[in-house]
């Protein structure tokens, strides 16, 4: 099971094919060498002129490195955690090196071996400090979700839910028992999804198999008033997602979207792959007199959290009321996932 | 079937948006039968219904949940706390964390969802030696504002959606509110309206309340030379309600909202 509960100390790899990460890792090493050429000078042009020649031989060496982590992502998740950060080490240190020696080939620069050690050390270095930073910024994520874990029946689900449809399944019992079966055994698999660790991974099939048993237990209460519509084009369905990700957006829908309404309305559920993203969109209509804002944020936070934790800057969560032509109104939330695949 | 004097059944209206949550109240009822005769005499899914099918079909008691579409339980409760002759009211509430704070500090019975046989037969049975919520209590208990006022006319209440009032005007002892069609007498005081309503209605003078919606502009009257008195124009009336002058710079500038 793909999970990310270390401590600092096994916090896994940073996944360096992610756009964030990359990103990163680009402005630390340029903050560090800017640093570097500030402490070397002694005037500001000076410092300028310093950071310019360091440059020179920084940025091949980082985007090299950048490189190949990609393309080594994969492999090196495979060993234990201080094996695959030895290796980023050794590779910052030896490359740095090789690159420093190449340049000072070219400029006809006999240094010895000092420049070359110099030139690994800053490399190492720069990298030990770019894998603590993002490895703190991981563990600086993670409390968010044990808190999230610890609020997670009354923040998750909400009581008038489960009061709700316990007492529609106790109405069942006499009228259609078979139904009142299925409807507990519904129940259970929710309650089993919400009691496990939120900062576990899914299958996406996983997770809109639990929204449909959500959505059924649901309609069990409202009836007609509740109209679902999906539309799932291609998804992947393979694909590992955090828990949970969908489920809270659903409820949100019903109790601001369909219950304050008489005549109730229909949720739109969408999932489409576009090119190398996963789309998902929610729709529910926006009674009138209603703030969704309230009760909304807790979960829609929670979400962009573990996105953020997740994905870094890779995956989008956006959610906003719009007007439509007929002057309805409707709320709608869109998350945007990359498809990738992330298991080593 | 109506009830005979030989079996004094008591009359039960249910109120909730749920099915299953009314047929449950229904099979206890019809459980309890035995020990406390009753009776279920109407259903229905929101507090607006309720009042219908109270017009027609008085009941002893109603079992009435508090979140519902359209009109809330605590607002159907504050119109039949006007009503003479209403039915008693106990609450049904699966999760309301506030409501049920009130309840337990005024000694007001309320049940819980799933309702259990016995706490249904205990709360029907101290039904005459329960209390009530006071209007004030029920006033501050509804979260969010009411969908409809309500006023007396020869022993019946009349409904007056919101949404339908142009104005609210203060005179002497009594509020008036206008719709398109006609006024309606209520036994509130304006400030408190104002309070309630803020998000829908603005202050025009010191004793009238526009609707937001129903303000189609301003016009300015009187002599040329004199300082301008400025009146609101509302959609559907001829009628004009003179702006106070206090109050012109806070109309202007809403005005100036309206029309960028």
């Amino acid at each position: 099971m793909a999970s990310i509960k270390q401590n600092l100390a096994d916090q896994p790899l940073p996944d360096f094919r992610n756009a964030g990460v990359m990103l990163r890792i680009l402005l630390g090493v340029n903050l560090l060498a800017l640093l570097a050429a500030l402490v070397q000078s002694e005037g500001l042009s000076d410092s300028l002129q310093h950071f310019v020649d360091l440059a020179a031989w920084v940025q091949p060496v980082l985007l090299f490195n950048l490189a190949l982590l990609a393309l080594l992502g994969k492999l090196l998740q495979r060993p234990a955690v201080w094996i695959g950060r030895a290796l980023v080490l050794l590779l910052a240190a030896g490359s740095a090196g090789l690159v420093s020696e190449f340049w000072l080939f070219l400029t006809f620069d006999q240094g010895g071996w000092q420049p070359l050690v110099r030139a690994a050390l800053f490399g190492g270095m720069a990298a030990a400090f770019m894998l603590s930073y993002l490895a703190l910024r991981a563990a600086a994520l993670s409390p968010a979700l044990a808190e999230a874990r610890l609020q997670s029946l009354t923040a998750r689900i909400r009581p008038h839910f489960l009061f709700n449809s316990l007492n529609a399944v106790i109405s069942l019992i006499r009228l259609d028992p078979r139904r009142a079966e299925t409807a507990l055994e519904e129940l259970a698999e929710l309650f089993r999804a919400l009691l496990r660790d939120p900062r576990e991974l899914v299958p996406l099939a996983d997770e809109i198999a639990l929204c449909r048993q959500y959505l059924d237990l649901e309609k069990l209460r409202l009836g007609e008033r509740l109209q679902i519509e999906w539309e799932l084009g291609d998804p992947p369905l393979g694909l590992e997602v955090p828990l949970l990700l969908l489920q809270p957006l659903l409820e949100n829908a019903v109790y601001h979207g369909i219950e304050p309404s008489a005549a109730g309305g229909t949720i739109r559920i969408s999932l489409l792959r576009r090119g190398q993203e996963l789309h998902v969109e929610l729709a529910n209509p926006s009674p009138a007199g209603v703030d969704h804002s309230r009760g909304n944020h807790m979960a829609l936070a929670n979400i962009r959290e573990r996105l953020a934790l997740y994905y870094d800057l890779e995956a989008r969560l956006e959610a906003g009321e719009l007007t439509l032509v007929d002057g309805r109104r409707e709320y709608r939330v869109r998350i945007i996932l990359p498809c990738r695949d992330r298991s080593p | 079937m109506t009830s005979t004097p030989a079996s004094p059944a008591l009359s039960v209206l249910i109120v909730d948006d749920e099915a299953p949550a009314r047929a449950r109240l229904r099979d206890l009822l019809a459980d309890l039968a035995g020990e406390l005769p009753n009776q279920v005499i109407a259903e229905a899914e929101n507090g607006l219904l309720a009042l219908a099918a109270l017009e027609d079909h008085p009941v002893d008691v109603a079992l009435v949940d508090i979140r519902m579409p359209r009109m809330d339980g605590i607002e159907l409760a504050r119109h039949l706390a006007q009503l003479e002759g209403a039915p008693a009211v106990i609450f049904v509430t699966a999760f309301d964390a506030y409501a049920v704070q009130a309840f337990e500090l005024n000694a007001v019975d309320y049940l819980l969802k799933p309702v259990r046989l016995q706490r249904l037969l205990a709360a029907l049975h101290k039904l005459r030696q329960s209390r009530s919520l006071t209007p004030a209590q029920l006033a501050q208990l509804q979260q969010s504002a009411r969908s409809h006022l309500s006023c007396h006319e020869r022993g019946r209440l009349l409904l007056v959606p919101v949404v339908e009032i142009l104005y609210l005007k203060a005179d002497l002892k009594y509020v008036t509110a206008r719709t398109r069609e006609r006024e309606y007498l209520l036994d509130e005081s304006l400030t408190q309206l104002e309070q309630e309503f803020g998000q829908q209605f603005i202050r025009l003078h010191r004793s009238a309340l526009a609707a937001r919606e129903a303000i189609v502009g301003f016009e300015k009257s009187g002599p040329e030379d004199a300082e301008p008195q400025w009146q609101a124009l509302l959609r559907d009336i001829p009628e004009r309600l003179p702006v106070s002058r206090r109050q012109w710079p806070l109309l202007r500038s809403y005005a100036r909202q309206l029309g960028s």
